[in-house]
């Protein structure tokens, strides 16, 4: 990727990333941006390290190389009190939703309210009976998250990413393991704070519908490169044949059906070694 | 051989990796000890289950091991014609040794692999990075609350085990057996030095408070984030746990008590 | 909230029974008792030889625990060892002609000092000094005699 000249839109700009872990390369000299106000998705198949990304951007990770910029600070060159107020302002919805186990739904949304401001308690209450509303999750604010379905879960985790009206939410997989009903929710939801919130929404995901129905512009992943991106429709007729067989879900072509081993019959016929 | 010097240079490295790693994290703990002040409740919620719920073991084994302890000092004075010594007996073994070691071992059993599991859980299922999200720094707000809670309960633990441990050798001792209780309690004063016991005891037994909080804490914190290493995280608590309360220990009495 | 305030609670019993139990220990096991609440006065001995006493090693009269030696040292013009003793004031009846001698409890017990009262009519005050003294049998030294002394015997 090159030097490109970051657009004037753009509230997240990574710039020439580069990460590995071990000696694996997760992202190699990659640069992506995310406008304000619009739901970016980050595609691209299991194992190519969206979830880094998201927590590269968090500040939770250091790059290798390159800069990540959020509303204009470089947040690997934050100190640490101005990486937690950066946070502040940064929602975060993990695949797991991350509910504080000991802790029910209410003081779990009540969490960042209580942890960041002075509000009096009665305060606090009105807000997270909003947040908890916006999410239609209100009648099960006594519970605990053991008792919570993976759905309700994640809509409780994202009624907490919003209590602090942050500006950005990232979203983890958010469709991930989810039955229709709660596919279509989320979705649903998703799309509607993002325009009545005005929020910016950063979507990692593999799913290949859900996504391109809510969002406005698509990166592909893969190899720690960006294999394509534009909008869903642009990655719909793209002409590379690997975003065809990720857009696709074809079983074989770029990306093979099989874990790199070697030749089949040899490997059958050589015996005595167990591997 | 090369593979063998090899295989020992890495668990070198790793280990001083590990010890690091330790001591930047007991660094964390320690600068927010002070700001906990301002949120007493987080520490009394721990107080709860680092201390009241280490309560009963704690006091039902100072009981036994008191009771052991005057039998079995009983039939050994006896040959010597020293039972009335039955009393300073018991209250040194359980005041210098048993009390502070015993109950840190008991309390690295069930608080220490309680916190490691309940820490390395939380990690695992990324309650620890939700919280750095939310700009809420997790060391601060989970682990030095529990930190401080085992360094309080410990000390009141082992006293209390030793208590209870004097109180169940009397029980034995003047009612099972026949030692005289003026004597044994009278014997016990004249043996047992507030200083030098007393304080002493108290001493190890905040030393091990900090030493086992601080491994349980550790590990938990810095567990492989799956069942397995959950698991194995535990494990590690309670065996180093031990080492290291048995090994100060010596190292302790060997300072407190060796001018003497 | 009906939670948190049994927990409360719990944790109050815990902390104030913790707090007992180390009251206990130190009033009715250790010897806090007997001497860090009352007043003592002070007396000087000197001895030819203190042997094995320590500070801290008791003082006592006809059997009784009465004090504790507080101060040991080396006087370098008479040679003599000064020890200073800590006596409870209970006991301040201690006439001034009292013989200090530093006895071994059993054979190879601690070594303490005991106090053999006089018959004189005044007491000992505070920083008083005890005139007669018998230093401490030197286990060593009176082998040795004896050894000298039956091969002396024998010649």
């Amino acid at each position: 990727m090159d030097n490109r000249v970051t657009p004037p839109n753009s509230l997240v700009s990574v710039r020439n990333l580069s990460f590995s872990r071990g000696s694996t390369k997760i992202f190699d000299n990659i640069s992506l941006d995310f406008e304000r106000g619009k739901i970016t998705a980050i595609m691209g198949p299991s194992g190519t390290g969206k979830t880094t990304l998201l927590k590269l951007i968090g500040g939770q990770l250091f790059p290798d190389q390159g800069t990540i910029s959020v509303d204009g600070e470089n947040v690997h060159q934050l100190r640490r009190a101005e990486l937690y107020n950066l946070r502040k302002r940064l929602g975060m919805l993990f695949q797991s939703g991350a509910l504080l186990t000991d802790m029910n739904v209410y003081d779990n949304v009540a969490f960042p309210l209580r942890e960041h401001t002075h509000l009096p308690e009665s305060m606090i209450r009105t807000l997270v009976l909003m947040k908890l509303q916006a999410v239609g999750l209100r009648g099960a604010r006594n519970l605990m998250p053991n008792e919570l379905s993976g759905g309700m879960a994640r809509r409780i985790a994202l009624a907490r990413a919003i209590a602090l009206d942050p500006m950005i939410i990232l979203y983890d997989e958010p469709f991930t393991g989810q039955d229709p009903i709660s596919m279509g929710i989320l979705v649903h939801l998703i799309k509607s704070l993002n325009s009545t919130l005005g929020l910016t929404s950063i979507i990692v995901s593999h799913d290949v519908h859900d996504t391109s129905a809510i969002a406005d512009y698509i990166y592909v992943l893969s190899g720690g490169k960006i294999v394509g991106q534009g909008t869903p429709q642009e990655i719909q007729q793209s002409d590379s044949e690997w975003v065809q067989q990720f857009m696709t879900g074809a079983a074989d072509g770029p990306v093979h059906f099989h874990y790199p081993a070697k030749d089949y019959v040899d490997d059958l016929l050589s015996s005595g070694k167990r591997y | 051989m090369t593979d063998f010097l090899q295989y020992l240079g890495q668990s070198t490295r790793i280990s001083f990796a590990k010890l690091g790693r330790a001591s930047y994290f007991l660094l964390e703990i320690l600068a927010g000890v002070l700001s906990l002040f301002a949120r007493p409740r987080l520490l009394l919620k721990q107080l709860y289950s680092v201390g009241v719920l280490s309560f009963l073991i704690i006091t039902i084994s100072g009981l036994f091991v008191g009771m052991v302890l005057s039998l079995q000092g009983y039939y050994t004075l006896s040959d010597f014609g020293a039972e009335e010594s039955l009393g300073v007996m018991v209250a040194a073994s359980l005041v210098r040794e048993l009390g502070p070691v015993v109950s840190g071992l008991l309390f690295a059993g069930r608080a220490g692999s309680a916190l490691t599991a309940e820490i390395g859980l939380m990690k695992a299922t990324e309650q620890l990075s939700g919280m750095e999200m939310m700009a809420v720094d997790p060391i601060r707000r989970i682990i030095t609350p529990r930190f401080v809670a085992g360094l309080i309960s410990m000390p009141l633990l082992a006293a209390l085990f030793s208590a209870v441990g004097i109180i169940g050798g009397q029980l034995v001792g003047c009612g099972l057996l026949s030692v005289d209780e003026g004597a044994f309690w009278s014997q016990m004063q004249a043996g047992i030095d507030f200083k030098d016991d007393i304080i002493n005891g108290v001493i190890k037994s905040l030393v091990f408070g900090f030493v086992s909080s601080w491994i349980a804490l550790f590990e938990g914190y810095d567990a492989i984030p799956t069942s397995e290493g959950v698991s194995r995280a535990t494990t590690r608590t309670v065996v180093n746990s031990a080492f290291s309360i048995l090994g100060l220990d010596f190292i302790l009495t060997a300072l407190m008590f060796g001018e003497h | 909230m009906q939670h948190t305030s049994t927990q409360d609670t719990f944790v109050g019993l815990f902390v104030a029974s913790g707090i007992i139990g180390l009251f206990f220990l130190a009033m009715q096991v250790s010897n806090l008792s007997s001497f860090a609440s009352e007043d003592s006065y002070t007396i000087t001995a000197r001895f030819e030889n203190s042997g094995g006493l320590k500070i801290k090693s008791p003082v006592s009269a006809a059997g009784v625990k009465i004090g504790r030696v507080t101060d040991i040292s080396f006087d370098p013009k008479s040679y003599e060892s000064i020890v200073k003793m800590s006596i409870n004031s209970k006991y301040n009846t201690l006439p001034d002609d009292t013989t200090a001698s530093i006895f071994t409890a059993g054979l190879l017990g601690e070594q303490y000092v005991n106090l053999d009262a006089g018959g004189s009519e005044t007491p000992l005050k505070n920083n008083g000094k005890i005139e007669i003294t018998q230093s401490a049998i030197i286990l060593e030294k009176a082998l040795g005699q004896f050894l000298f002394k039956s091969a002396e015997e024998k010649k």
